[in-house]
């Protein structure tokens, strides 16, 4: 047995380490208007996890790997889908245009391959 | 092309698209802070998820050949999973009534919880099996020859475990949120005997197998930790009260990114370690935004078992023989029609009965008269902040008829009629006058200064908080028993006959 280590790790270190500042400096002024739709826009971002979940499932290997590969990507695919499929409809309210029309025939990119 | 430009390796030009992408997820977050740009934002971030997604296909992970791999198993597996969830996911986001935002959000930050915990399990199997593993190129290269059967570095267990952690923590959690919000359970917090103990016995079973797994890199072990953290979400999530949970469900979304980044990490990807961090930390700072916003403190709201007093010394008996008055449509649209000022303070109630056109008619009759209308929006009116503005947008009430809490309070006492359609708790006055309540200082609206309040309610059932409000009680207020919709339109025939 031989312990290997990860090469990048300073570097993953530090890009978090600056992720962390500027996730707090990029909404350090927000209405309590928008609270909602911003959880629900974040909750979506982190439903990158997919590209994740397709690395994983990609090189899986053996039943166990590929049922857990299989149904992270599910799992992932909910989340970043619906995320920002359901932040766009909180966020239609906000047009403040004077028509009532339910114009918003929004189709924001669902993620799914082309 | 010049030869320059083929050397260029595809692994590079997939990172510098990521790099793009991450750009455009700060780019989307930025945009979600302010109304005009909230909209393209999200635009922003959806599209930079599509092209990430998109650029994965070229990962050396789906195309490299690797003994024991079936790659086009696999990645039919993958698409048909992809599909699914597209297929189950849009009509669930498009057709979910807005009332039930907050249980879908939950929902969704559930199961990307599920995939992070999922994909550190997946890849610790990889890394501990030796075999095939996305174990990047760079890190093969340093072992020996002949070496199949390596032991991660104590932090590459440690990147795992706490995505496993986290991740599961966050699963299990939203998934007990939704069932508070949608009703499923009671929406009061759940005590049992003997619950401290419980979580501590829970709480260092973790930390004691956390540290077993490091030592050993033992998979069923990890397998134990995940199954743990799926019972601290729940443990955790159970004493917590239903008006809390969209707070809780803020903090869960950011346990969610943190899990993310933990699974980049695992996989060394600089976009879920950015992508992940930046919900981690904005997220929390978010959630203390959101329980400022309610005038409690964090500490406050995860451990104080928010209403277990209550349920001691609520009496149910005792209330039931006060006297309440309560008035016909009539006579209520007659008190309005002749008001000067009427405030409209609308709560969760109004989103359920679906009123809030009917409102919108009501406040339209009154101002054709000569009444002057506003809405005064709780912070937290609805189930989240920010959520009835969302509701009262889609009725098409004017902008400028919305006043938020702080702005409305001080015209209050000026108000001739506050009318409360179906809230509850932000209007409660033990808020302020009651140190022992479970909701001391939280802000509310001051319907009590107004100098006549209605209550649109379908019972004298206590709020979405669980306790009583002595607002219903007072000597001018008057109550309308029914759903918010239909008693909304018999006041606007009350009025237009007024």
């Amino acid at each position: 047995m031989i312990a290997f280590a990860q090469p990048g790790i300073i570097a993953f270190l530090t890009i978090f380490v600056l992720a962390v500042f500027v996730g707090n400096e990029v909404i350090s002024k927000v209405p309590s208007v928008l609270h909602t739709p911003l959880m629900s826009g974040s909750n979506a971002v982190h439903g990158i996890i997919l590209v994740g979940t397709m690395v994983v499932l990609g090189d899986a290997h053996g039943p166990a790997q590929v049922i857990l590969g299989t149904l992270a990507v599910l799992l992932a695919t909910l989340n970043v889908v619906g995320g920002f499929v359901v932040t766009d409809r909180m966020l239609e309210m906000f047009k403040g245009k004077p028509k009532p029309a339910k114009a918003a025939k929004a189709d924001p990119a669902d993620g799914s391959p082309a | 092309m010049t030869p320059a430009a083929i050397s260029i390796p595809l692994a590079t030009w997939t990172d510098l698209v990521y790099l793009l992408c991450a750009a455009g997820f700060i780019l989307a977050l930025k945009g979600l802070t302010n109304p005009k740009g909230a909209r393209r934002g999200n635009l922003v971030g959806a599209g930079a998820a599509a092209v990430a997604i998109a650029m994965t296909f070229s990962r050396p992970e789906l195309r490299d050949h690797l003994a024991g791999v079936n790659h086009g198993l696999n990645l039919i597996l993958m698409i048909v999973a992809m599909v699914v969830g597209t297929a189950i996911a849009v009509p669930a986001a498009r057709m979910v009534k807005m009332t039930a935002m907050p249980q879908m959000v939950a929902i969704f930050n559930g199961v990307g919880g599920g995939a992070a915990a999922l994909v550190s399990i997946t890849e610790f199997l990889k890394l501990t099996s030796g075999s095939g593993s996305s174990i990047p190129p760079a890190v093969l290269k340093f072992l020996p020859t002949g070496v199949t059967s390596p032991k991660p570095a104590v932090y590459v267990i440690a990147e795992v475990l706490v995505g496993v952690l986290i991740g599961s923590v966050s699963f299990s959690g939203s998934a007990i949120a939704f069932a508070k919000l949608q009703e499923l359970m009671t929406g009061r917090p759940i005590t049992y005997p003997a619950q401290q103990v419980i979580n501590a016995v829970v709480g260092l079973a973790i930390v004691g197998l956390v540290i077993a797994t490091l030592v050993t890199a033992s998979v069923p072990l990890l397998v134990v930790v995940l199954v743990l953290s799926l019972v601290l979400g729940v443990i955790f999530v159970l004493p917590i009260g239903g008006a809390d949970v969209p707070v809780l469900i803020s903090l869960l979304n950011s346990f969610t990114g943190l899990a993310v980044a933990a699974s980049g990490f695992t996989l060394g990807n600089n976009l879920l370690i950015i992508a992940g961090t930046l919900v981690g930390a904005s997220g929390i700072l978010l959630t203390r935004m959101m329980s400022s916003a309610m005038g409690r403190s964090l500490p406050n709201i995860l451990f104080s078992a928010f209403g277990s007093v209550i349920t001691a010394t609520g009496g149910e008996e005792g209330d039931a023989a006060r006297p309440v008055k309560s008035g016909t449509a009539d006579d209520i649209g007659v008190l309005l029609a002749y008001a000067r000022k009427v405030v409209i303070i609308p709560g969760y109630g109004l989103a359920v009965a679906q009123a809030q056109h009917t409102a919108r008619e009501l406040a339209d009759a009154l101002t054709k008269r000569g009444v002057e209308v506003f809405y005064a929006i709780h912070p937290v009116a609805g189930r989240m902040p920010g959520h009835m503005n969302v509701l009262l947008a889609e009725a098409n009430v004017p902008y400028d008829q919305l006043k938020e809490m702080d702005e409305a309070n001080p015209e209050m006492a000026t108000a001739d009629v506050a009318l409360v359609v179906g809230a509850n708790d932000t209007v409660n006055p033990a808020a302020i006058s009651t140190p022992g309540s479970p909701i001391y200082g939280m802000p509310i609206v001051h319907a009590d200064e107004a100098e006549h309040v209605i209550f649109l309610k379908r019972s004298m059932r206590p709020g979405f908080a669980g306790i009583d409000n002595e607002l219903l009680y007072n000597p001018k207020t008057t109550m309308l028993f029914g759903d918010a919709k239909d008693s909304l339109q018999k006041l606007v025939a009350a009025v237009d006959s007024a």
